[in-house]
C-alpha cells in the first residue's frame, strides 16, 4: 500500500492524447518483456526437451553407423530403409488396425458409462463413477502385469473357468482382444470422467425444452447430449489416437509371458526401443522415432482439421 | 420453463402421471444393473490383486478356491515383510524414487505451466501467436517419440542414469500450459489485473496475489495430471536409467517380472513379490484420487468445456 503514493496516477486520456499514446506504447513494450519473463522458464524446457530432441533425432537419422564404415552421412537412406522394412511396416499396420478397434471400443464404453451416470443420481452411481475411474490411477505397467496374471494359462481365472480349452489372450490369434481389453480397462474411466464433466456442464433447461417437444431419453441422449459434448469427444479421440499410435508399455511388459506371440517389432515404438537398446542402432532407431512422431502429428492434425467445425479444442 | 412443465404435469391424464414414475424406476433399475456390471469389470483385477496378495508362493499357483478367491493360508504379512526386506529393501527405494520423480517432475511441470499459461492468456508480447502455434503443435507430438533422442542427447552430456534424466524431461507439459491458458483467460478478468496495477502492485505481485488464487482449480488439476503422468511413466525411466537403485517402482516391478520368468529369484517367489509390490505401489495414487475427488472431478473438464 505504501506504493500508492509513488505510483503515477493515470491522467484522463482525452486531455493529453500524445503522452497517453506514448505511455501506452511504452507499457506495451514492458508488457511484452514481462510476458516473455513469465514464459521463459517453460520456453527453456520446451527448447531443450522437445525442440532439441526432435532436431537431434532428425540429425541422427541422417547418419548411419557400421562397424567397418564408422559414422557416415546417409541422407534419407534410413527413411527409405524404414519404409521398406517389413518389421517397421508390420508395426505400423498393427497400430493402425489396433487403433481402429480399440479407440471405438474405449469411447463407446466411456460414453455409455457417462450417459448412464449422468441420468441417475444415487449413492451407487457416485460409487460406480469412482470405481470405473480407478484404473487410471494405476500405472500401465502394473495394469499390464495384473492382466498378465489373469490371462495366465497356469492359474488365471479363465483357465479355471474353461479348463484346457481356455482361450489364451496373448496367443497370436487373440492378441488383439487381449490388448484391447487391457487398454480399455486402463483408459475408459478417464475418458468417462471427461465426458461426464462435459455432460454436467449442459444447462438442464435444454432437456426440459426437449421433453416438452416430446423427446424421449434416447433422443435426448443422441440428439442433444452427444452433439453438445462433441468437443469433449474430439479431445478424447485425439488423446486416444496419440496414445494408441505410440503403443509401447503393454506389449513390452507382456512379451515375456506371451510365448513369442508378441514380437520385438510388434509396434514401431517397441521396435525402435529394441533397435536402440538391444542392438545399439541409434541412428536407425532415431529415424523410426522421428517418422513415427511425424506420422502421428500429421494424423492428428488432419483429424483436427476435418473436425474443426465441431470442437473448440485447440482452436 | 419450469412453469410450462408444471402445467404439463397437471394437465397430463392420470394414467400418464402414474406411468411416468414407474417408467423412470425401471430405467434406473436397468441403469444400475449396467453400472454394477461395469464396476465388476473395472474392479475385478484389483480384487484379484488383493486376494492374491494374501497367498503364499505355492498357494498362488495351486489355490483350492481359484484365482479370484482367498486360498488356505493368509500370508499377506509374510509377503509384505519379504517385499520390504528382499534385496536390502530395494522396493522401498523404488517407491521413494517414484515419489521423488513424481513430485519433482510434477511440481516443476505445474510451475512452468502456470507461468506460461498466464503469459499466454494475459500478455500481448511479440511472438505470442507463433509461440502458441508451436505449443499447440507440441500437444500433438507423441512424447515417446522423444525418448530415444533424449536418451542419446543426455548421454552426450553424461546425464543418463541420474535423477535429473527423469525429472527434467518430465517438466515438459504442453497440454498443461494449454489448460492453464484456457482456464486463465476465462477465470482471471483483465479489469482485476489492471486495478491491481493501478494500485501500484508489481507484475509478480499481481500474478501471485490476484491471478494465482483465481487459477487454483486449474493448478490442482495440472498438478494432479502431471504427478500421475510422471508416477506412471515407464518408457522414459526405462530408457535413461540403468542402475536399479535409481528405478521408479514401475521399472522395478517390470525388472522382477523379467527375472521371475527366468526363475531367478534365489529361493524367493518373485511372483508373490510382484503381486504384493503392485498392490502396495497403487495404494498411494488411489488414496490421492479418493482424497482429492472434488478437485479432479471438476478440473478434468477444463479442456473439454470450451
Amino acid at each position: 500500500m505504501a506504493t500508492l503514493d509513488t505510483a503515477p496516477r493515470p491522467q484522463a486520456p482525452a486531455a493529453h492524447p500524445a503522452p497517453a499514446r506514448s505511455r501506452r506504447r511504452r507499457r506495451g513494450r514492458t508488457q511484452g518483456l514481462i510476458g516473455w519473463a513469465f514464459l521463459a522458464p517453460f520456453a527453456v524446457v520446451f527448447l531443450v526437451f522437445l525442440v532439441a530432441p526432435l532436431l537431434y533425432a532428425f540429425y541422427l537419422s541422417l547418419f548411419s553407423k557400421g562397424l567397418a564404415t564408422g559414422e557416415r552421412f546417409a541422407g534419407l537412406d534410413n527413411y527409405t530403409r524404414a519404409f521398406t522394412d517389413p518389421a517397421f511396416l508390420n508395426g505400423v499396420w498393427f497400430v493402425v488396425r489396433f487403433s481402429l478397434v480399440v479407440i471405438p471400443v474405449q469411447i463407446l464404453v466411456a460414453l455409455a458409462a457417462a450417459l448412464v451416470l449422468d441420468s441417475v443420481t444415487s449413492r451407487f452411481a457416485r460409487f460406480s463413477r469412482l470405481m470405473i475411474f480407478v484404473p487410471y490411477a494405476i500405472p500401465a505397467v502394473i495394469g499390464a502385469v495384473i492382466w498378465g496374471f489373469l490371462y495366465s494359462p497356469n492359474f488365471g481365472p479363465l483357465e479355471q473357468l474353461f479348463g484346457d480349452g481356455a482361450p489364451f489372450l496373448l496367443s497370436p490369434d487373440n492378441l488383439f482382444y487381449g490388448f484391447t481389453n487391457v487398454v480399455t480397462w486402463q483408459w475408459a474411466g478417464y475418458y468417462m470422467i471427461i465426458i461426464y464433466a462435459a455432460l454436467q456442464g449442459i444447462d438442464p433447461a435444454v432437456y426440459e425444452a426437449a421433453r416438452i417437444d416430446g423427446a424421449g431419453s434416447w433422443q435426448i441422449a443422441t440428439r442433444i447430449k452427444i452433439p453438445m459434448i462433441s468437443s469433449a469427444l474430439i479431445l478424447i479421440l485425439v488423446f486416444s489416437l496419440i496414445g494408441t499410435l505410440q503403443f509401447f508399455t503393454e506389449p513390452q511388459v507382456l512379451t515375456p509371458i506371451s510365448n513369442g506371440a508378441i514380437s520385438t517389432d510388434i509396434t514401431p515404438n517397441v521396435y525402435a526401443f529394441n533397435l536402440a537398446f538391444r542392438f545399439a542402432q541409434f541412428n536407425y532407431a532415431s529415424a523410426i522415432s522421428f517418422a513415427l512422431g511425424f506420422v502421428v502429428f500429421i494424423g492428428v492434425y488432419v483429424f483436427l482439421f476435418l473436425t474443426r467445425k465441431r470442437g473448440g479444442f485447440l482452436k | 420453463m419450469s412453469v410450462l412443465t408444471r402445467t404439463a404435469d397437471v394437465d397430463a391424464p392420470p394414467t400418464g402421471a402414474a406411468g411416468a414414475p414407474r417408467r423412470r424406476n425401471r430405467r434406473s433399475w436397468g441403469s444400475h444393473v449396467f453400472l454394477a456390471f461395469l464396476v465388476l469389470y473395472f474392479v475385478l483385477p484389483l480384487w484379484f490383486l488383493v486376494v492374491a496378495s494374501t497367498k503364499s508362493g505355492g498357494g498362488l499357483f495351486n489355490s483350492p478356491n481359484g484365482a479370484l478367491w482367498f486360498g488356505d493360508g493368509f500370508a499377506l504379512f509374510d509377503n509384505l515383510r519379504t517385499l520390504f526386506t528382499y534385496n536390502d529393501g530395494i522396493y522401498l527405494r523404488w517407491l521413494g524414487n517414484s515419489l521423488l520423480y513424481a513430485v519433482g517432475g510434477g511440481v516443476g511441470a505445474t510451475v512452468l505451466a502456470v507461468l506460461a499459461g498466464y503469459a499466454f492468456a494475459k500478455f500481448d508480447f511479440p511472438g505470442r501467436r507463433l509461440t502458441f502455434a508451436l505449443l499447440l503443435g507440441a500437444v500433438m507430438v507423441p512424447m515417446t517419440a522423444l525418448v530415444i533422442p533424449t536418451f542419446v542427447m543426455l548421454s552426450e552430456v553424461q546425464m543418463t542414469n541420474t535423477v535429473w534424466a527423469v525429472v527434467l524431461p518430465s517438466m515438459l507439459s504442453p497440454f498443461g500450459v494449454y489448460l492453464m491458458r484456457v482456464y486463465c483467460a476465462d477465470a482471471v478478468p483483465d479489469e482485476l489485473l489492471d486495478a491491481a496495477r493501478m494500485d501500484g502492485a508489481g507484475e509478480f505481485r499481481v500474478f501471485r496475489q490476484v491471478a494465482l488464487p483465481l487459477m487454483r482449480p486449474a493448478v490442482v488439476t495440472v498438478l494432479l495430471l502431471s504427478v500421475v503422468g510422471t508416477w506412471n511413466n515407464y518408457f522414459l525411466p526405462l530408457a535413461v536409467l540403468s542402475d536399479s537403485q535409481l528405478f521408479p517402482v514401475t521399472v522395478g516391478i517390470n525388472l522382477w517380472q523379467g527375472l521371475a520368468g527366468a526363475n531367478n529369484g534365489g529361493g524367493v517367489s518373485l511372483y508373490t513379490l510382484i503381486i504384493v509390490g503392485s498392490l502396495v505401489s497403487i495404494l498411494p495414487l488411489i488414496a490421492a484420487f479418493l482424497g482429492l475427488q472434488k478437485y479432479w472431478q471438476g478440473g478434468l473438464s477444463i479442456g473439454s468445456l470450451k
